[in-house]
């Protein structure tokens, strides 16, 4: 499917977020929360500039579904990192196991155990990024406005299960209508973060 | 007569859009004239020369716009046998060979006499960057070796050697770093290209990395200098000092630089080929706005 005028805006605005978000928006925090924060936005940058340049073809590509992974896992383990320091080595070790297993179940058993593997490492880590800055909004730790990375991390969620329809062939959403989601929805979820991200130093 | 004047504007504009305007090939121009304007802004302190560095910009664009005239002046008769740029002004016949090269020799002179004039080393830089470009690269080497891209390298490397010198005084180790990341990065924007276009280099007899080493090298090169550009842009970042989260940016923009250019290596395609051709351009453009604001 041809990428579109309005897509390209959307992707194009996207990866500026995402690069303001390396640059300026994560300033001040642990060396390790910046770096997992970099990782997730960093992809999201790259990944909007590849979609660009090559078009949506480049969603086809297996290693999308690893990338794919890391963005969540990254942002999560820097929420971790961030505000639950005591728990950041058992959720790094379930970062690095979930990481392999998915590798692993992609590369060498596909079908029933891989799609498994992929909801369960999805899932927890999506459901970090989407109730952890919601609660810490509602009990007072950071102002309210954080929550907003909460939304970003469910549109983020969304965003993984329309990309995971489209590989497995969905009834309900046909490919094109996928695509033409995905870039306002990849805008939108950086958005969120960033605005989350900025509203927690005010 | 008022009606006859505008005719007369609107013509002359069309003129300038249409033949004079593709003979400067204003994207590479501009992103040349970039890496300039990054090199004077990676070295200036505070505050900043407004007027040395607009007239930076104006002898760079000058000299680069002469320097790509002349080349289209030199090359006329290959462009002609070359699909992709058989459509260019002079081989099209929408102007003569004899205004390309008085074009082409005014836009030099004046670059080079304004460089001169801001500063006798910056002035040699820029002729220094001329001379590789037309008469080591366009005229002697082109067409008899697929490795004049080294020297078409150094040429383009001159633009933000010079705009450091500017700003600095002197050449220092940061600028020929400069200039060896943009050296290193033209064999990965040119040799995506000669890959592109095989046929077209091939008709029009002139060598290239493709055509004498094959394919599989010339991914292999392109995935190395990636590599080598990527590491001496960020090691002269770093040493220029530019904040963390530029630094970040930089690291972030490389790392799909190479993952590119791996793809280019491990899974070569057409499409992914000219995709590395797309993003190592905008690498480049990035870089040099990181360069030129990092420091801020």
């Amino acid at each position: 499917m041809k990428i579109s005028l309005l897509d390209r805006i959307f992707l194009f605005g996207a990866s500026l977020l995402a690069a303001y978000q390396v640059v300026v928006g994560i300033e001040g925090l642990s060396s390790f929360t910046i770096l997992c924060y970099t990782i997730g936005f960093g992809i999201i940058l790259v990944a909007c500039l590849m979609i660009i340049i090559l078009g949506f073809d480049v969603l086809e590509n297996s290693l999308v579904v690893i990338l794919s992974t890391v963005i969540p896992l990254s942002l999560s383990t820097g929420l971790i990192s961030e505000f639950y320091q005591k728990h950041l080595p058992s959720y790094l070790a379930f970062a690095g196991l979930g990481l392999l297993a998915i590798s692993i179940t992609r590369a060498f058993l596909r079908g029933k155990v891989s799609t498994m593997v992929l909801a369960v490492v999805h899932g927890v880590a999506g459901l970090v990024i989407f109730a952890l800055p919601i609660f810490l909004g509602l009990k007072g730790t950071v102002p309210a406005g954080f929550s907003l990375v909460g939304i970003g991390g469910a549109l983020i969620g969304i965003g993984g299960l329309l990309l995971f329809f489209m590989r497995t062939g969905s009834q309900f959403l046909s490919r094109e209508r996928i695509l033409n989601l995905f870039p306002g929805l990849l805008l939108l979820t950086t958005a969120a973060f960033v605005a989350g991200f900025m509203l927690a130093k005010t | 007569m008022e009606r006859l004047n505008q005719i007369r504007k609107q013509s002359a504009i069309r003129d300038l859009r249409l033949k004079y305007w593709p003979l400067i090939k204003s994207l590479q121009t501009g992103l040349l004239l970039s890496t300039g304007m990054a090199g004077y802004l990676s070295a200036s302190r505070d505050p900043i020369h407004w007027l040395t560095f607009l007239s930076l910009t104006g002898s760079l664009f000058l000299a680069i716009s002469g320097s790509t005239v002349l080349n289209m002046w030199y090359d006329r008769d290959i462009d002609v046998k070359m699909k992709r740029t058989c459509n260019r002004p002079l081989p099209k016949g929408l102007v003569t060979s004899g205004e390309v090269l008085r074009l082409g020799l005014v836009l030099s002179g004046l670059g080079v006499i304004w460089a001169l004039a801001l500063s006798p080393l910056y002035g040699l830089a820029v002729f220094a960057g001329l001379f590789f470009d037309i008469v080591v690269y366009t005229i002697w080497l082109k067409r008899r070796s697929a490795w004049s891209i080294v020297w078409g390298g150094i040429s383009g490397g001159m633009p933000i050697l010079a705009g450091r010198l500017l700003a600095a005084g002197q050449i220092d180790w940061i600028g020929l770093l400069l200039a060896l990341a943009v050296l290193f990065w033209i064999p990965t924007h040119i040799l995506t290209f000669n890959m592109r276009y095989f046929e077209d280099y091939r008709s029009a007899e002139v060598p290239t990395f493709p055509s004498l080493y094959g394919f599989d090298l010339t991914r292999k090169v392109i995935a190395a200098s990636s590599v080598l550009a990527a590491l001496a842009m960020g090691g002269a970042s770093a040493w220029i000092g530019i904040t963390a989260g530029a630094l970040r940016l930089m690291v972030v923009l490389s790392a799909g630089l190479l993952l590119l250019a791996l793809t280019t290596w491990m899974r070569p395609s057409e499409k992914v080929n000219f995709g590395l051709f797309k993003y190592s351009s905008l690498f480049m453009l990035s870089s040099m706005l990181v360069l030129a604001f990092g420091t801020l």
